[in-house]
């Protein structure tokens, strides 16, 4: 089913991403050219075919749960756009 | 001195001929008269790097310098860098100076490199001709009027042009190969899980590979050994020994140091939408292989060719999870007007990716939205395996796969940037390898007529990148492709 200049709105309002409305009919033509190829997986037979997620067939390791981490807070809230008293600062969520 | 390899900087430096500091100071100035013309570094750091020559240079006076002590060296600007400026090539990140080194960052640093600046990159490792930085296009040093390939754009220019004898790059696509292809230069992706991740900005975490640019197989080598080695704050980082992926380069092999290596040549890589330039030089090469001992034989990888459907399904689907952290909380830009805290997700959003970036964010949150993730997501996840299987078919018959690394060599500036398609289609031959996690090494096996670099790309199964650097050190023992050097180094 090809992609909709709707579907196009509902994914940039997904992932969070504003769009000037003069954007959407190119970028909807870009991303239409883009599914063009993506679609031709459905014509591939895959029955019984396993998914591969990942490179390595290997589990995971687990470690023991121990903290092994000092305190960094300050040096990684220094890049940070606003802070205070150790917390992220962001608009008000809750009046 | 200033054309000669890592291995060659290392042996002068062993010897004392020539200092850290003096190797620096001639880098650095390279750096500063070809950087207008080329745009290879986004940040250059000539005090850190002058500061950390001369600790070297005082290592050595101890005792205490190792293989690659005093050697200088570039790392791609997605690899985090304490106190020296990481962007991605983003305005998301223009400003953002990483708290911690990379792992790889860090263990280059132990052996003792001397890092110079960070290279110029597509915006967020998402590119295939370096368009996409927010820093400007880098410039092919053969041609400057074309691209230098990408994503590891400014590391594969920077050592074409001698500026450096090495550097790192980071491969989710092709991202090194592709551009060493290009650019004239050996391009080394290991296996993934070979080297950590651990402060590699994510792009597609399934299949993000830091690896290695330098002018010769053996160079590659050298910094692979260096880098390699099990990090357990990367959970998907192997533990396996270490490896020195030079130990078979000074067997004494005879007239035919290849004898008994298989090379497979896939039908798949032949043919339709491939510059017969290109084909011709691959051609040679192969004949060259088997003049020094290498029988061929034909291969079919029969899956590869749903390679880029696949990909540009599951790595933009990685990126729009990855990128998901870029909010403007924590770290990078953040919008400076705003109605309320959605938007301000938005706008800084909006504002700090370009438009590659957000059209992959687009792509991968739409094949892992609801109703579309089986048809799209779990569908090429079924193809990956397709594809895996495939090779693995193939390596019963032969010991490397042997191909062209990209289909063309580097085309004009522009020429495809407002054409997603047909930029995907670069990453035809070198999307596989990350798929299947297994090592490719792409060295320059010829030029054009016009005068442009193409690349062999040289393939074998997972920890096979010992075998792929001895069959590209015979190749080049016996040509000097890589050591030809762009018109731009005299100009």
């Amino acid at each position: 089913m090809p992609l909709t200049q709707d579907d196009v709105l509902r994914i940039a309002h997904l992932a969070r991403i504003d769009l000037d409305p003069a954007e959407v009919a190119p970028l909807h033509a870009k991303l239409g050219a883009i599914f063009g190829i993506l679609d031709a997986l459905a014509a591939i037979d895959t029955d019984g075919v396993a998914p591969m997620a990942h490179a390595q067939d290997v589990a995971l390791p687990l470690r023991d749960d121990a903290v092994t981490e000092g305190d960094r807070r300050d040096l990684y809230q220094r890049v940070a756009p606003a802070v205070q008293d150790g917390l992220y600062l962001v608009p008000r969520v809750v009046e | 001195m200033s054309h000669a390899t890592l291995a060659a900087q290392a042996r002068a430096l062993a010897a004392r001929e020539v200092s850290s500091v003096e190797l620096t100071r001639a880098a650095l100035a390279r750096i500063e008269r070809l950087q207008p013309t080329l745009n290879a570094f986004v940040t250059v750091d000539a005090d850190g790097a002058l500061a950390a020559a001369g600790e070297a240079d005082a290592a050595r006076v101890r005792g205490d310098a190792g293989a690659l002590t005093g050697v200088p060296i570039a790392h791609k600007d997605v690899l985090m860098t304490e106190g020296l400026r990481t962007t991605c090539g983003s305005p998301m990140l223009a400003d953002f100076v990483a708290p911690y080194d990379a792992h790889v960052v860090a263990a280059l640093k132990a052996a003792g490199t001397v890092l110079v600046g960070k290279t110029n990159m597509d915006e967020f490792a998402m590119g295939s001709s370096n368009e996409s930085s927010h820093f400007g296009p880098v410039k092919n040093p053969w041609d400057t009027t074309r691209v230098p390939g990408g994503s590891s754009g400014g590391s594969a220019a920077a050592v074409a042009a001698r500026l450096i004898a090495g550097a790192t790059g980071t491969d989710t696509g092709g991202s090194i190969r592709q551009p060493a292809s290009l650019s004239g230069v050996c391009g080394l992706k290991p296996t993934y899980g070979v080297c950590s991740r651990y402060g590699l900005v994510a792009f597609a975490s399934s299949l993000d590979t830091p690896g290695v640019f330098a002018a010769t197989a053996e160079d590659c080598a050298l910094l692979l050994g260096a880098m390699a080695g099990h990090d357990a704050r990367d959970s998907t980082s192997l533990d396996r020994p270490r490896e020195d992926y030079t130990r078979t380069l000074r067997e004494a092999r005879g007239a035919k140091p290849l004898a008994g290596l298989r090379i497979g040549l896939p039908r798949e890589y032949a043919g339709d939408g491939i510059d017969a330039e290109v084909t011709a030089c691959i051609a040679a090469a192969v004949r060259e292989l088997a003049a020094l001992g290498a029988p061929t034989v034909d291969v079919a990888l029969p899956a590869v060719k749903h390679s880029v459907a696949a990909y540009y399904v599951i790595a933009p689907a990685e990126a729009s999870s990855n990128l998901s952290r870029f909010d403007g909380v924590r770290y990078g830009h953040r919008a400076a007007r705003y109605a309320d805290l959605d938007d301000m997700y938005r706008r800084t959003r909006a504002e700090g990716f370009g438009a590659e970036v957000k059209r992959r964010i687009l792509v991968g949150t739409y094949v892992l939205s609801h109703g579309y993730y089986d048809a799209y997501y779990l569908k090429a996840q079924k193809v990956r395996r397709l594809i895996a299987d495939d090779f693995r078919r193939a390596y019963e018959a032969c010991d490397v796969i042997a191909g062209p690394t990209a289909p063309t060599a580097a085309f004009a500036l522009g020429a495809k940037s407002d054409d997603p398609v047909q930029m995907y289609l670069n990453d035809i031959f070198t999307i596989a390898a990350n798929l299947t996690g297994a090592p490719g090494l792409s060295i320059p096996c010829g030029f054009t007529r016009g005068g442009l670099p193409v690349g062999l790309q040289l393939q074998a199964p997972s920890f096979g990148e010992a075998r792929l650097v001895d069959v590209a050190h015979r190749f080049q023992q016996a040509t000097d492709w890589h050591r030809r050097t762009p018109p731009v180094i005299a100009s």
